[in-house]
């Protein structure tokens, strides 16, 4: 590991220094802040300031500290998501590609049905049934999130699955488990690695979005997607803070997405 | 004589291993009008690699170094790439090894042949069309008139083929690079590719670079020889006077045919280890791809199966390991009768049974290590773990040739073919089965890596008494290593028995035509048997 990370390129090391940064600062929030996360400090969308770095938000909370704290509910949460969804997919995807038949025109049929609906209408609609906590918003966000990445893995698995060292583990009779975790999901993975990183990033677009809604993190806890939409107001005023969130997220992305080139590069075996 | 092309001093690098590395080293050639020079060597000579090069262009991830290549006089190397895309398709053309992937699927295959000539303004597309139906006559394909406003996958792979022919022949080039044209063909459509390169360069008087690895092909059409070893030169020479006495060792060893196996005849004492009785298979339902099947493989013994591509070889090679439940008949394996689904089989009865196939690069997982791709049926069959599976492990790979400290961690993509086939048989054999099956597992391997291969099962089922059926199209092979051979043709057997007894006249006509069909090494072999075909038909 030591030495892979020591052959990595310029790109890759500064992808990791981003990611390794936000870390830190989720970590150690409470000890960076100034401010508390929720404490009204100031004046309404006072500018940069000595006393506040970043300015404030809407409602005079210092924005620097929201968004110290911020990055504890969206890291986590859109890391969260996104490893379930591509948990739930490769797991459906997969058995549909090797079982074939009856499993993959059922499965592929139900999720075909999830896919029909509008993504933000459906999770209005099942939210708003069973309430709105940070469990089940994970837990919807990442079963629509699935149906993509299903789609995909059955696709990629469908090509693999014809490959003679397939059939070879078949005729020695080996399980569904076996073929699915040792023979498909490892050359499998280039393109989904890819894919997680760009299902990463909607994740916070997509909370965003419901958090506008009043359906995605509950006022007054801080998260990134949500400060851009209640700050978007200022924007208008000529002030720029909302975009500082906004910066933040595409920080964050940026840094996962080189990881994901390299991880990428290494996967897939090119060299140049 | 006038110089169409001359290359010289050619030096070829290409980026492996973080490091420049030489791959053709310092090779000269001359081609002048009307000849045809035959290059050949195996896989990694630098073949195709000079080929690509003689039209100025190399692969991604090589770069000429120096040296010079003349295409009637005027200098690639180093040309502007506006020169040398003008040049490319007009002045020297090139034709592919598999047609069927350099066909777009979605153009009529005379819309890719007139694309060229009317792109560059050499002629209208009614024009082209014309000439491309003329073309296609003088390749003998079916039908020219009509056979052009096919789709590519309605014609087969030799039509293919020579219609790539044609299309190299679009804009009426000097010279034409013709790298492997019918490694992936059968040996009796083989012949009809060979017959229209030939009829192209003979009454047209183009030149043309021929690459093979197949000495008895290259024999029919070339001039003259080029023998290429790791990007050297061997040996350069006159065709006829090169078969005859070959000065290289190397050369020598291409030359020879082996036979592996002395005769000896089957006795009934042998037990049967695999019996294949009136079986019948299907895809569809409808269409039987298999009738009447009945094979036995006694212990010990190869049965080779022969026939062309779509003879239903592979099939019942399907049926028997259970990928293809069959619809009639039994299959009995040592004794005891098989379910026909993979399903339904015992493990038992699967570790007696195991498979070798055609193309090693697909049939091990290549983010395997060689660790685990022989360590799993160990682990499956027998339970084998730690140090007793890491003994075992090395144990086989010594038996395969390989030194097992420097294979065993290494990932399966960094093998050469040859390697990664042994590692196959390695797999195959950690499974101590009785029952081999090998799929074509010569056919995508060079001629003296396939011969190690075969020697090396050889040695083995004289060391482990293991049977083997072993499924192929290339009659040389059935040659050097079968007891009994089995012949098909669309789905039928139409002869088996002892290998004396098939390869003795009289023959079943079909077997006729099969063995006619193997390219002998004799440069007048494919012109005596186009004769006697066209007599025939008078």
């Amino acid at each position: 590991m030591l030495k892979i990370l020591r052959q990595s390129p310029l790109s890759a090391r500064i992808g990791l220094g981003i990611v390794l940064l936000n870390i830190l600062v989720a970590i150690f929030a409470p000890v960076i802040a100034p401010y508390g996360e929720t404490t009204v400090v100031g004046n309404v969308w006072e500018l940069f300031s000595r006393q506040f770095y970043f300015g404030t938000d809407h409602v005079g909370r210092d924005l620097f500290s929201r968004m110290v704290f911020g990055a504890r509910n969206t890291i986590a949460l859109a890391f969260v998501t996104t490893a379930l969804s591509f948990f739930i997919g490769i797991v459906l995807g997969f058995f549909a590609a090797t079982l074939g038949g009856w499993t993959d025109q059922i499965l592929s049929r139900i999720i075909d049905i999830i896919m029909a609906f509008p993504t933000l209408i459906f999770a209005l609609m099942i939210l708003s049934v069973v309430g709105s906590s940070v469990y089940t918003l994970i837990f919807t966000i990442a079963v629509l999130d699935s149906t993509r990445v299903y789609r995909l893995s059955r696709a990629v698995a469908m090509d693999i699955e014809v490959m003679e060292f397939v059939e070879a583990a078949r005729l020695r009779g080996e399980g569904l488990w076996w073929l699915m975790r040792h023979e498909i999901l490892p050359n499998a993975m280039p393109p989904l690695v890819a894919e997680f990183g760009l299902r990463f990033c909607f994740v916070f677009l997509f909370i965003a979005a419901l958090s506008f809604l009043g359906l995605g993190l509950q006022p007054p806890t801080a998260d990134w997607g949500g400060m851009v939409r209640e700050n978007a107001g200022a924007i208008t005023f000529g002030i720029y803070t909302p975009l500082l969130p906004a910066g933040a997220i595409a920080f964050l992305t940026v840094g996962v997405n080189l990881i994901v080139d390299w991880f990428l590069h290494i996967a897939s075996g090119l060299h140049d | 004589m006038d110089k169409l092309l001359e290359i010289k001093d050619l030096y070829i690098e290409a980026w492996s291993e973080e490091r420049w590395q030489t791959i053709v080293n310092g090779i000269s050639l001359e081609l002048n009008r009307g000849e045809v020079l035959g290059l050949i060597g195996e896989s990694g000579a630098g073949k195709s690699t000079i080929g690509l090069a003689a039209m100025g262009y190399t692969r991604q991830g090589c770069r000429l170094t120096s040296g010079s290549i003349k295409l009637d006089g005027r200098e690639l190397f180093g040309a502007s790439q506006k020169y040398l895309r003008s040049i490319r398709g007009t002045r020297i053309a090139y034709v592919a090894q598999s047609a069927a992937a350099s066909f777009n699927p979605s153009h009529r295959v005379i819309r890719q042949y007139t694309e060229a000539p009317v792109l560059k303004g050499l002629m209208s597309q009614k024009e082209a069309e014309q000439k491309a139906v003329e073309i296609y006559h003088r390749l003998f394909l079916p039908n020219p008139e009509k056979i052009g406003y096919r789709y590519p996958h309605e014609l087969s792979g030799g039509q293919l083929q020579r219609a790539m022919v044609a299309m190299a022949m679009s804009c009426q080039p000097d010279v034409i690079v013709f790298d492997e044209p019918t490694t992936a063909l059968d040996v009796t459509t083989q012949i009809e590719v060979l017959a229209a390169i030939k009829e192209i360069t003979e009454t047209m008087n183009k030149a043309a670079l021929y690459i093979t690895h197949d000495l008895a092909v290259v024999a029919q059409v070339a001039h003259r020889i080029m023998v290429l070893r790791y990007g050297d030169m061997v040996e350069l020479g006159e065709t006829r006077e090169m078969l005859k006495n070959p000065k290289e060792q190397y050369t020598r060893d291409l030359l020879s045919v082996r036979t592996l196996r002395e005769e000896k005849a089957e006795t009934e004492k042998e037990k049967i280890i695999l019996e294949v009785k009136d079986v019948e298979a299907t895809y569809t339902g409808r269409e039987k791809v298999l009738q009447d099947i009945n094979v036995t493989v006694r212990r010990g013994r190869t049965v080779a199966l022969v026939g062309e591509s779509g003879s239903g070889k592979s099939t019942l090679a399907k049926v028997i390991t259970g990928l293809l439940p069959a619809i009639k008949g039994t299959i009995t394996f040592l004794g005891k009768e098989l379910h026909p689904e993979l399903r339904k089989r015992d493990k038992e009865n699967l570790r007696k049974m195991q498979m070798i196939y055609q193309m090693p690069d697909t049939a091990l997982n290549p983010r395997h290590r060689v660790r685990t791709v022989i360590g799993r049926p160990l682990k499956f069959y027998f339970g084998m773990k730690g140090q007793e599976a890491e003994d075992r492990i090395k144990e086989l790979l010594d038996k395969i040739e390989l030194t097992p400290e420097k294979y065993i961690d290494r990932l399966t993509t960094e093998l050469s073919g040859g390697e990664k086939q042994r590692i196959c048989i390695a797999r195959a054999l950690a499974a101590e089965p009785e029952l081999i099956i090998c799929d074509e597992v010569t056919s995508a391997l060079d001629q003296l890596v396939a011969e190690g291969i075969l020697a090396l099962l050889q040695d083995l089922q004289n060391e482990l008494h293991v049977s083997y059926l072993f499924i192929t199209h290339d009659l040389a092979t059935v040659k050097a290593i079968s007891d009994k051979i089995v012949i098909m043709l669309e789905g039928r057997i139409v002869e088996q028995g002892g290998k004396q007894e098939i390869l003795a006249p009289p023959h079943h006509e079909y077997t006729d035509k099969l063995l006619a069909s193997v390219p002998e090494m004799d440069p007048d072999w494919l012109d005596s048997l186009l004769a006697e075909r066209a007599s025939s038909f008078i």
